[in-house]
């Protein structure tokens, strides 16, 4: 098995009310902070040979909303 | 006209939406369950609000990938009437039968009224009990409510008289006071190109009885029932 971490973020240009939230606590609290992004994370096992960007973008991501990317996790 | 009303794992308005086209407008109706493969007995199909498989990865995302999904579509594409409302309309779009989809309300709030809405088209089959300009009080309750469409894609939609509602204000004016989401261009509710698969995010069927609150929402339910009649004579 591998496996594989998918990290999903909102894509770039649309609104991301929690990383906007996000952003202005950190202001709030004394920090100069560019921009916030808030995404979520998939962490999955799979056989090898499976084409993982295919499955990531049918039925992991939405692309008209967001981005995506794939990283190798060690075992 | 006979009715499907999906049920899907949290779906929590098929039993008001049921409710309203059996009891209240005396149409045959049945309960269509996620894992159904064929639904070839129905004239219409209505995806109903709640928050299918939990809104688990992105509202809508994983009912769209049930096995009712692929009859859904076929459905759709033999030319039956489809409406999503609020989570059925977040379906509707993760299935790619209607354009655009359903972020996080900017206020990142769960928003829960009455909100009012300009009907944009009233030549459809959701509309046509309805003239252009009017406005309708039906209540929101959601949290991913703020439509998104890219900007080009929005104007061949225009163009194509694909968008039904508008927030606005009580007088009818669409502006950013009465835009409860953040939604783009205001918009509450869309049709597909071939004017057959229907998507909102109000809520008709908790608009259809004067003692829950007003009736606004018959007027939707009264253009698709006797649409039915006219294309079944």
């Amino acid at each position: 098995m591998k496996r594989y971490r998918v990290v999903i973020l909102p894509k770039e240009g649309l609104l991301d009310p929690q990383g906007r939230a996000v952003a202005e606590m950190l202001q709030d609290n004394g920090y100069s902070v560019g921009s916030v992004k808030v995404g979520k994370v998939v962490e999955l096992e799979l056989p090898e040979g499976v084409d993982i960007d295919s499955l990531a973008r049918k039925f992991l991501i939405n692309p008209l909303i967001e981005d995506y990317s794939v990283e190798d996790i060690a075992e | 006209m006979r009715f499907g009303v999906c049920v899907f794992p949290g779906s929590n308005c098929d039993y008001d939406t049921y409710y309203v086209l059996k009891e209240v407008l005396g149409q045959e109706v049945r309960f269509v369950y996620h894992t159904e493969t064929s639904i070839k007995d129905l004239d219409a199909l209505i995806l109903p609000g709640g928050f299918s498989f939990g809104d688990y990865l992105r509202p809508g995302a994983l009912a769209s990938k049930s096995p009712l999904a692929e009859e859904i579509v076929n459905f759709a594409e033999r030319g039956k009437l489809v409406l999503g409302i609020c989570n059925g309309f977040q379906i509707l779009t993760e299935l790619h039968l209607l354009p655009g989809a359903l972020l996080p309300n900017d206020s990142m709030r769960f928003i829960c009224k009455d909100v009012y809405l300009r009907v944009e088209n009233a030549s459809t089959r959701l509309t046509h009990r309805l003239e252009k300009g009017d406005v309708l009080k039906i209540p929101i309750a959601h949290h991913d409510g703020r439509y998104y469409v890219p900007e080009d894609e929005l104007k061949s939609m225009e163009e194509n008289g694909q968008i039904l509602f508008r927030y606005s204000s009580r007088e009818g004016e669409p502006s950013s006071d009465s835009n409860p989401n953040g939604s783009v261009s205001n918009i509450a509710g869309v049709m597909n190109r071939n004017g057959n698969v229907f998507g909102m995010m109000p809520h008709p069927e908790r608009a259809s009885e004067d003692i829950l609150g007003g009736h606004d929402g018959l007027l939707l339910w009264h253009s698709l029932i006797s649409e039915g009649r006219v294309r079944q004579s």
